[in-house]
């Protein structure tokens, strides 16, 4: 019966876009820091999606996350002379997060989360309805 | 005699084999909406349901899976897979993704519609056999 493996597809989905909001809210938690333990400044963190076969004939492609990449923006530097972390000119180096891109990555995971729970409820349904076959 | 007997009951059983098969791919385009390079997938309804149901064997044709890579596919036992197409884009996207939410959500909703449709005429024919036996 395919109706199940919708289930093993869309939890995929929910799975890693939960994992994808997850490193939003790292970001997003992160977008004023200075500089991280080992001195450096956070780099905003990105996810990478990858369609993921979940049978042989190739028809139910799930998706999973590949890898978490570090984004490779420059940190901004901002001119602050009496900040204690200032370098010789005056500047102090912050996160290279970019609030407003992790807002909309937010919003786009959220509604994709959204929208396979639809999808596992509208199959669970059917399913449900089959067992009653013939009643 | 028992294969005549539930012959009627065939196409539906095909259309709803197929409607579960394409609830699945279309799940597999939702769940891949933000995937890059990702190419949204459908096949024509239509046409397989009619090489589902044209190809004149009677009786529910069951589909060997393979659960293991090392499996040999058996090909010619069961009706072929339907035809997987490709989606057009009504719009570009800049990660080549092909997959339109809208769309998507708007064909999984009406298939499911069609499958519990499948399921009501599935059932009202089991409930005409079944009063035929009885004979009340």
């Amino acid at each position: 019966m395919s109706l199940f493996k919708v289930f093993d597809v869309a939890s995929s989905a929910v799975s890693a876009q939960s994992q994808r909001l997850n490193v939003v809210a790292s970001n997003l938690a992160n977008a004023e820091s200075v500089a991280g333990p080992d001195g450096q400044p956070y780099k905003a963190r990105q996810v990478l999606f990858q369609t993921q076969m979940m049978d042989a004939d190739a028809t139910a492609a799930g998706v999973r996350v590949a890898a978490v990449v570090e984004d490779s923006a420059a940190p901004r530097r901002i001119h602050d002379p009496s900040h204690p972390l200032a370098d010789a000119e005056g500047y102090v180096t912050m996160t290279n997060v970019n609030a407003v891109e992790e807002m909309v990555n937010m919003i786009s995971a959220s509604r994709s989360y959204q929208n396979n729970v639809d999808v596992m409820n509208t199959a669970k349904s059917m399913l449900l309805k089959t067992l009653q076959l013939g009643s | 005699m028992l294969d005549r007997l539930t012959q009627t009951l065939d196409f539906n059983t095909q259309a709803l084999l197929l409607r579960s098969e394409r609830s699945r791919v279309l799940a597999g385009n939702m769940a891949n909406a933000d995937t890059p390079h990702f190419q949204a997938r459908d096949f024509d309804f239509r046409q397989a349901l009619a090489s589902a149901t044209g190809s004149g064997s009677a009786g529910l044709q069951t589909k060997p899976f393979r659960t293991h890579t090392g499996h040999l596919a058996a090909q010619g036992i069961g009706p072929h897979s339907p035809k997987m197409l490709y989606r057009t884009p009504m719009q570009n996207a800049l990660d080549a993704n092909t997959v339109d939410l809208d769309v998507e959500r708007a064909n999984y909703a009406e298939n499911s519609l069609r499958y519990e449709a499948s399921l009501r005429f599935l059932n009202g024919q089991i409930r005409s056999l079944l009063t035929s036996i009885n004979g009340q």
